[in-house]
């Protein structure tokens, strides 16, 4: 797993290919009858981080949820419009939704690590691939720990339990079996929101770094952590797309008064 | 950015630090346009105490300088500010830079009337010089105007004016050169005058930089260094 010849296939073939990677072409989303995103267009540019700012109840977990395909799993939902990845439109019916995930990978606020040791959390993904080459595993879990910044802090301890790890660990753990399957695109859902300062920092290098090989969505209330970390910033307000524009252009001469309230804390 | 923004924050704490914030710029710059005025009017009318004045109001514009600095480093470490509120602040910061060196070059026109020693000859020059002088002093004063109200459009104008500016130091210098190659023992009194003149024109210039800063401020474009059409371009748009 990622070894080199590999990843320099994928960047080679990334280079040649469009700056972007997901179209999102005028996706509506209800729940039951209540229309909840109204019509959303946007193109994510591949290998960059693209941040989902706006308040509570605004869609941006819905429009996140909908890059995997996570809402087929609440009843009543509706979508119209749809999302290609490369091309593919990930809502066709030929898609078979546990591959769309293996390509889309997730992150969630709470790290949420399985019951198992920190090395059999890594391998998780792949074994259930099939996966059991005990050599090709030991590769994937030291490379994905690596890549999420926590090999050094784990490496004497694989065997321990995950739970013994610190939350901004977790975290990163949950990053690396999330990476471990060489997903295209990872979904991040306020991924640090419930870690210390430090620890967020510790995830925002991270996305830093991992923004090379991957497409990254992140869905943040912290508005300077999506001034930090990403390079474009979209606003949703009441499920429409208001404004996306380079993270440089939103925070400091965003085109809508809207987009301006909302990030300088005024009321509209 | 408009000035019916400002407020409205859902912080009334925020509201009111900027408001505070604008309202020590404005008191500086009323200070260091009263110091603009005075000089040429101690050098026109040979008056020594006002010319004291002048140089002893520069403490009280530093000291403004100082404290409005410090208020923007509490604004930008505790409130991060973002859009319109980053860019007033930056404006800021930048104007008082400038309001500063215009006080600085007041207090030294201050300090030249004070050396200088009227003859009948050169002080024929000294109506231009009062001329420039308030044309200047209008430049300063709309400038900050400009920079109250918010207003890029009218900073756009001010910002013209400077071309007016230019035109009387140039006409100054000229007549001043003739003052000393038709009498080189008028050198020392013609430099005073000349520096003098000179730092007109500075002030003229650092007027048209907080133009540049309101422009900034207010529709967000970066209009420092491109011809004048360009800015016209950009602002009017």
């Amino acid at each position: 797993m990622n070894n080199p010849d590999k990843l320099e296939a994928v960047n080679k073939n990334s280079q040649t290919q469009s700056d972007v990677c997901i179209k999102v072409n005028d996706l509506k989303l209800f729940y039951s009858e209540k229309s909840a995103l109204h019509g959303i267009n946007m193109s994510v540019p591949r290998n960059k981080v693209t941040a989902f700012i706006g308040p509570s109840g605004c869609g941006k977990s819905t429009l996140l949820r909908c890059f995997n395909r996570m809402n087929d799993l609440v009843d009543d939902v509706r979508i119209e419009g749809n999302i290609t990845i490369d091309g593919d439109n990930i809502y066709d019916k030929s898609v078979n939704v546990a591959d769309l995930r293996r390509r889309v990978g997730m992150v969630f606020q709470k790290p949420n690590p399985f019951p198992k040791s920190i090395y059999e959390n890594v391998a998780y993904g792949l074994r259930i691939q099939g996966v059991n080459s005990r050599r090709r595993l030991d590769e994937a879990v030291e490379s994905s720990l690596k890549g999420a910044a926590l090999w050094e802090e784990v490496k004497d301890r694989l065997e321990d339990s995950a739970f013994g790890l610190s939350g901004g660990q977790q975290q990163r753990l949950v990053i690396a079996r999330a990476i471990a399957i060489e997903p295209e695109v990872l979904l991040l859902d306020e991924p640090a929101s419930a870690l210390d300062p430090i620890s967020t920092l510790k995830i925002e290098e991270l996305i830093y770094e991992l923004k090379d090989r991957y497409t990254i969505l992140i869905v943040t209330h912290n508005m300077q952590q999506a001034a930090r970390v990403s390079d474009k910033t979209a606003f949703l307000y009441m499920g429409d797309l208001i404004e996306f524009d380079d993270t440089n252009k939103i925070f400091t001469n965003p085109e809508k008064k809207k987009t301006e309230d909302y990030i300088t804390g005024r009321y509209g | 950015m408009d000035i019916e923004g400002i407020g409205h924050h859902i912080s009334r704490q925020y509201n009111e630090e900027l408001e505070d914030i604008r309202t020590k710029v404005m008191e500086m710059g009323g200070l260091v346009e009263q110091q603009l005025v005075n000089a040429v009017k101690a050098l026109e009318e040979d008056d020594s105490e006002l010319a004291e004045t002048v140089i002893a109001t520069d403490y009280q514009v530093n000291s403004l300088e100082v404290e409005i600095d410090e208020e923007c480093v509490q604004i930008l470490a505790r409130r991060q500010p973002a859009a319109g509120d980053l860019r007033l602040i930056m404006a800021v910061i930048k104007t008082i830079t400038d309001l500063e060196r215009i006080g600085d070059e007041a207090e030294r026109i201050g300090k030249m009337s004070l050396n200088f020693k009227t003859n009948d000859n050169i002080k024929s020059t000294l109506p231009a010089i009062g001329h420039m002088g308030s044309r200047v002093r209008v430049m300063v004063h709309d400038a900050l105007d400009a920079f109250a109200r918010m207003d890029a459009e009218a900073a756009l104008q001010t910002w013209h004016g400077d071309r007016q500016v230019d035109k009387e130091y140039e006409g100054i210098m000229r007549q001043l050169m003739t003052y000393m190659m038709e009498d080189p023992r008028s050198i020392p009194n013609v430099l005073d005058l000349l520096w003098t003149v000179r730092a007109l024109e500075r002030i003229g210039d650092r007027a048209t930089n907080i133009c540049e800063y309101v422009m900034y401020l207010v529709k967000g474009k970066d209009v420092r260094h491109i011809s004048a059409e360009q800015m016209e371009k950009q602002i009017l748009s």
